[in-house]
């Protein structure tokens, strides 16, 4: 039952994450604000499937079947956390995505969202970031990189403040530092090009 | 010569069969072995055939590579037209071999010969078309017609009067193909930005930005195999991205050093703050 809630809650992730892959196209970035606006609508679909998920299992056995949700509900995590940034440049909080999602921030409210499961969420946020970083200078968009940069440099000094333990969460974290490196690189290309901070007198079409 | 073996094994089985049952046991292994030899036959021409069109396949490739390259184009797709053609009457083979069979039983045999032709018809349109292919244009090329003669090969190739042959790619021989395609399209990507072609990479990019959402679309709910072949898109789109990224940064600096050699011969200056593409 859980995993029958589960596969179409995967599905709406994929659709969310569909409309969201076009940001990368170079005429998705004029539209960015409608993609936005259609994720949050499957948003909705996402909280009604949560909602049935939760009536699925009793509430105290969370992690009994964690398992069976984590994936999703990271991957759902890192998609609210893209339409945040996307909308505001800003991080999401947890209680923002717990919202979005329709579910809890602690465990005795019911159906949460575990800590480890929201920071992975962030961390594939980070990648994503870094792709759009490198898409953003193909499209002619030369401010945004910088604005990323700034990003996901507090981002990582965030991480820096945790104390990981040798699990799923530190591989991943230790995947930022490239992604870290990937922007940067993107960053002096375009400073050492006078690109970064004119963006109106470079190359655009 | 088989069937007529089976005949007479046949009536000895069921005058066997009558006396004694180790008689039995070892007539009807005696068919066992028949039954699953013819299969195996089978099996082996197929494979055979499956490595044919994956060669051709890969050969009209490496042809279609060349394509970056070539001032007629035409010529190039017309020779890697015929090329496919060739592959396509070994697939009529394979099609006759599997003529009253359960296509999925002998899957396994040619699925890689199919997926390569998959590969390279859709590469030769993308080339012509830019767009890609469906299915269904893929199996509409597939139905060959039938001189009805004699098949020595298969026992059990009965003449059933069908003039009109069809061969089915399945859905997932076509997704694996297609992502196949997708290491090709970054393969001729690379290569065109290293014939200083500008347009291409970008178009290829969002092309292949297209299928990889087409793809995670699916994600894992498709074979397994597919969601292996997402993993190597990923990284053949990073490719392409990082070329198109590369290409409007240095974009902007190459007026001056190298595209002013491209286009030395019509103007003088180009001005610096004017980028490319």
């Amino acid at each position: 039952d859980i995993r029958k809630v589960v596969q179409v809650l995967e599905q709406t992730a994929r659709e969310v994450l569909t409309v969201l892959q076009s940001v990368h196209q170079p005429s998705g970035f004029k539209e960015i604000p409608g993609k936005c606006a259609k994720a949050r609508e499957l948003f909705c679909t996402v909280r009604t499937q949560m909602a049935e998920l939760k009536t699925k299992f009793p509430v105290e056995q969370y992690y009994r079947f964690h398992e069976h949700w984590r994936f999703v509900l990271q991957r759902l995590a890192f998609l609210s956390a893209f339409v945040v940034y996307l909308e505001s440049e800003a991080l999401v909080t947890r209680e923002e995505v717990v919202q979005i999602l329709g579910i809890e921030v602690v465990r005795e409210k019911g159906f949460h969202l575990d800590v480890e499961d929201y920071l992975a969420g962030v961390l594939i946020m980070a990648s994503e970031l870094a792709r759009l970083a490198v898409n953003s200078v193909t499209a002619g968009d030369y401010s945004r990189p910088i604005r990323i940069s700034n990003f996901i440099n507090e981002l990582d000094s965030g991480f820096r403040l945790l104390n990981l333990k040798n699990d799923p969460l530190r591989k991943r974290y230790d995947g930022l530092k490239y992604d870290v490196k990937k922007i940067e690189e993107v960053v002096y290309d375009l400073s050492i090009r006078g690109l970064a901070k004119e963006p109106e007198s470079g190359g655009d079409k | 010569p088989c069937t007529q073996r089976k005949d007479i094994l046949h009536k000895d089985a069921s005058a066997v069969m009558t006396n004694t049952v180790v008689g039995g046991i070892m007539v009807s292994y005696d068919f066992f072995q028949q039954e699953l030899d013819t299969r195996h036959d089978k099996y082996e021409r197929l494979v055979k055939i499956s490595r044919d069109v994956t060669i051709e396949s890969k050969r009209t490739i490496f042809l279609l590579h060349r394509v970056t390259s070539v001032q007629d184009t035409e010529d190039l797709l017309n020779e890697a037209e015929a090329k496919l053609d060739g592959v396509r009457q070994k697939i009529g083979q394979i099609a006759e071999e599997l003529r009253g069979e359960d296509i999925y039983q002998f899957h396994r045999a040619f699925t890689p010969g199919i997926q390569e032709y998959v590969e390279a018809a859709s590469f030769l349109h993308y080339i012509r078309h830019r767009s890609l292919i469906s299915l269904e244009e893929i199996n509409a090329r597939l139905v060959f017609m039938r001189t009805e003669k004699a098949d020595p090969r298969g026992p059990e190739a009965l003449p059933l009067g069908a003039q009109v042959l069809t061969f089915q790619v399945t859905p997932s021989d076509y997704l694996l193909g297609v992502a196949d395609l997708t290491g090709e399209l970054m393969r001729m990507c690379i290569s065109s930005v290293g014939n200083g072609d500008i347009d291409t990479p970008f178009q290829l990019s969002q092309f292949l930005r297209q299928i990889h959402d087409g793809f995670s679309y699916i994600g894992n709910t498709g074979p397994y195999e597919v969601s292996k072949k997402l993993h190597t898109l990923r990284q053949s789109l990073g490719k392409v991205e990082d070329a198109c990224y590369a290409l409007r940064v240095r974009g902007s600096e190459i007026p001056k050093h190298m595209l002013a050699d491209v286009f030395s011969s019509r103007t003088t200056i180009i001005d610096p703050e004017e980028g490319v593409v």
